[in-house]
Parts: C-alpha cells; structure tokens; sequence
C-alpha cells in the first residue's frame, strides 16, 4: 500500500518539478478516522502530502469539469470511467490531462464497518496488512478488508490500463465480473405494489441535501432542474412525491453515461441505495441498445444517438 | 382526489394529458375530429413541436399534479418532420417507461402511440384504448403530490 503511496508521491514531484502539469489531484489526509479528502497540488514541496489508503473513496474526477490547466489525476478504475465520459462530453481535453490509474481492489465501504460498531462512532481505525482495526468506545474489531468493499469496485471490474498515461500497482487482482444486476432482477420479478413500497421506504430517507448530484462526476450543469424556479420542476420539499420526481429524473439524466462509480452511494449521508435506480438504467441502455457508459471516448451516447430499428414494442 | 374516492370504478373518469406532435399525432387527432369520430372526452391534448420536445419531465409532472394517466403519441419511425426527433424520443421513452414500471407506477399510466396524419381512425382507437386501459387502473395514487 505504502508503496502506491510512495509512486504517487515520486510521480506527482517529477510531473509538477518539470511542469508537464501545473495541478496534481490526488489524497491527502484528514484527522477523522476512515476519512480521506482531495488534495489539490501545485507546488512540488507539498507532494508529500500525498497519499494513498483503502480510504481514498472519492471520484476526483469531479474536479476536472471547467479548469483549463494542465492537469494530472490519480483516478481508480471506475474513476477512468467518468473520465472517459468527461473527455466524450467535450468537458475535458484529453491533451491536457495526466491519468494516472491505481488499481481500486480495496476501497472500503465506511457504512459497512460501521454498521459492525453498534452504532457507535469510530474513533480510530488503522490498517494492518489484509486487516482493518476499528475502535470506537469501549470496542475494538479486527475486520477482514475484503468483506468490507464497496459493492460498486466488487461489481464494476474492468481493464482500463489502455486510456491511463501511468499504471501504479499491479493489474486488478480481482474476481471476474458476477452478475452485477442480480439485485435489480429480483427486485424486477416483484409485483409494482412490492417495488413500489421498497423505493418508497428507501427514498422516503432522502433529507434532499443533493449530496448525492454534488458528488456525481456527471452533474456538471451549470443550473440544474432541482434549483430551476421558472419552471419549477421539482418541489423543494422531503414530500415523497417531490423526492421521488427528484430521484427519478437525477437518475434519467445519468442515462447512458453512469458508470457506476458508487460516488452518490457513499456521498449519500442517509444510506439510500442509489445504484438500485442508476443500474436499472444502466441495465436497460445495455441490454436495449447494447450501450457501456465510459469504455471508449469516441463512442457515441446512447441516448443521443439512435438506430432506425431500435426496439419500440411498447408503442402502439 | 376526495371526489375520486367516493365514485365507484365504473363513474371514474380519468384526467389524461397527451402530448402530440404538431406535425402529425395533433393533425391526426384534427381528422378525427374533422371526421366525426367518436373518442374519449378524458383526454386533453397538449400540443408540442416534436415528439422529441418531450422531456421526461412533462410526463412524470403531469403524474404528480394530478394526471391519471399520460400518452405520448408521435409521427412514425422515419416520417418525423424534423427527420430524426422520434428516434432519439423514442429511446427516452424506453427508458423512462420501464423505469418507472421499475419503481412501481402501474404499467397503462402512461402510454406511447405513433398516429400520422392521416390516421384519424388510429387515432380514435387509440384514444379510447388508452381511456379505457386508465380508467380500469383507477385513479393515480402513487405519484400524486399531496
């Protein structure tokens, strides 16, 4: 692990030192336990603030829309994904960024230790080769990291060695991809009352912070329809009908582009599971239109892109 | 709503917005008229430049102001007016119609027809199809705004 860290670090000084890039955005430590945050660095002296832990969850390809710099990313698999999708919107140009691929087999899923801890609050954690050491008040646990990954990394493994400019560590180690929709199936063989009352319990937790929206790579629109007065499409209340409208369109604007990288699941401080309405989508624009988000900068997206025989069975 | 509750299914008559092209599902619905076809008086037209003006909005808004049901209706495949409008409509409403079958709105709330011109038939059949298939739902429950 340490030894990622120390790349990253040796990299981010050479790329800044001789100004290939004027932005290096990677990790950096805060004092929380489990607790990572984006550091953004100019100045090769402060490369050593770098790092790189199973905590390092967030998408920082979030911070590439709209800077016009040069600029180099240490960015997980899925991350090269949204990155991809950035570069075939035309929000990033390929030219000026540096991609610098970690293999993500262990990114943590916090919600999950912390649902060992009895609800109580985490007060240091540490990382002891394949183990986790968790304390909180009173306890402390010896978990196994690998059955405490996120379900987006476990589900989402691919090869993207071909678009990254550097590769650090080895090749994803990793299973080979199980069936990743096998929640959304079972969920689609219930009847609509059954699916109905799920996403109702499930979204009815939504408190309409947008964390999820702020931590989507994708949501990069300058006004989006949730802040929109005129019209007012969605009503700014924890009203039900106003989450769900809410969800649903969040959802249908990621059509065809999501790539499922967990950033919305793991941002979502109420722990809905958001990917249940992003892979159904995603699910759907695959199957139909035979369509993968974030493979290939030069394919088009799917929904802005059509073919004369598509399927159109439910049209009358 | 209040109203809706105290009718029995039979007396239900459904609120139906349906959007049309203007180029041919609006024109259609005209020659039904022009022709004297008899079709639901449930559904209230709304007219759009292109099937591809549509955004998915419209329809789950109309859902949640109130609507029993919504129907999209369109030129055909390779007849749309501005060429391409309805392909790439066409793929939203996959989308949007299995999407929201998934979360648990009935399927029949909302429907999607392609009606030319000249279709002032297809048209009235469509229309009490699409009547009939929401009225036997009952009223809307699981969207509407309170």
């Amino acid at each position: 692990m340490s030894d990622i860290q120390q790349q990253i670090q040796e990299h981010a000084k050479k790329l800044l030192s001789d100004k290939t890039v004027d932005l290096f955005i990677g990790y950096k430590d805060i004092n929380e336990p489990m607790l990572t945050e984006p550091a953004f660095i100019r100045d090769a002296k402060d490369a050593d603030q770098l790092i790189w832990n199973p905590f390092c969850e967030h998408n920082l390809a979030k911070y590439l829309v709209g800077r016009n710099e040069k600029i180099a990313i240490v960015a997980k698999t899925n991350d090269v994904r949204s990155i991809v999708v950035l570069i075939n919107e035309q929000q990033v140009i390929r030219e000026n960024l540096t991609i610098i691929g970690v293999n993500c087999d262990d990114v943590i899923d916090r919600k999950k230790v912390e649902a060992e801890m009895d609800g109580k609050d985490i007060t240091s954690a540490q990382i002891k080769d394949d183990k986790l050491i968790v304390k909180a008040e009173k306890i402390s646990k010896t978990l196994k990291i690998k059955n405490y990954l996120h379900d987006s990394c476990l589900d989402n493994k691919r090869d993207m060695s071909e678009i990254c400019d550097i590769i650090i560590g080895e090749k994803s180690s990793c299973k080979t991809e199980e069936d990743k929709y096998a929640k959304i199936r079972e969920l689609e063989q219930k009847t609509p009352e059954e699916r109905w009352e799920y996403f109702k319990k499930e979204l009815s937790k939504c408190i309409r912070c947008y964390a999820c929206r702020n931590a989507c790579p994708l949501c990069y629109c300058k006004s989006c329809f949730v802040d929109q007065k005129f019209p007012n499409w969605v009503g700014q209340t924890t009203d039900l009908s106003d989450t769900m409208c809410f969800h649903i369109m969040r959802a249908l604007h990621t059509a065809g582009r999501c790539v499922d990288c967990g950033a919305c699941v793991r941002a979502c401080p109420n722990g809905i599971d958001l990917r249940m309405l992003t892979g159904k989508i995603e699910k759907d624009v695959k199957e139909l239109f035979g369509a993968e988000a974030g493979l290939n900068p030069e394919t088009d997206n799917p929904m802005t892109s059509y073919k004369e025989d598509d399927p159109e069975d439910f049209i009358k | 709503m209040s109203d809706d509750k105290e009718k029995t299914k039979e007396e239900f008559e459904p609120k139906i917005i349906a959007f049309l092209c203007s180029w041919c599902s609006y024109a259609g619905a005209d020659l039904a008229g022009v022709s004297r076809l008899q079709y639901s008086a449930n559904i209230k037209i709304v007219k759009v430049p292109c099937s591809g003006r549509i955004n998915p909005f419209y329809i789950l808004k109309s859902l949640q102001q109130g609507a029993d049901g919504v129907w999209v209706s369109g030129c055909h495949p390779g007849d749309c007016h501005y060429l391409t409008g309805n392909y790439f409509a066409r793929r939203r409403f996959t989308i949007l119609k299995r999407l929201l079958e998934y979360i648990g709105i009935e399927e029949g709330r909302v429907h999607f027809s392609w009606v030319s011109a000249g279709e002032g038939q297809k048209f009235a059949e469509v229309a009490r199809e699409v009547a009939e298939s929401i009225k036997k739902l009952g009223p809307a429950k699981r969207l509407v705004k309170k």
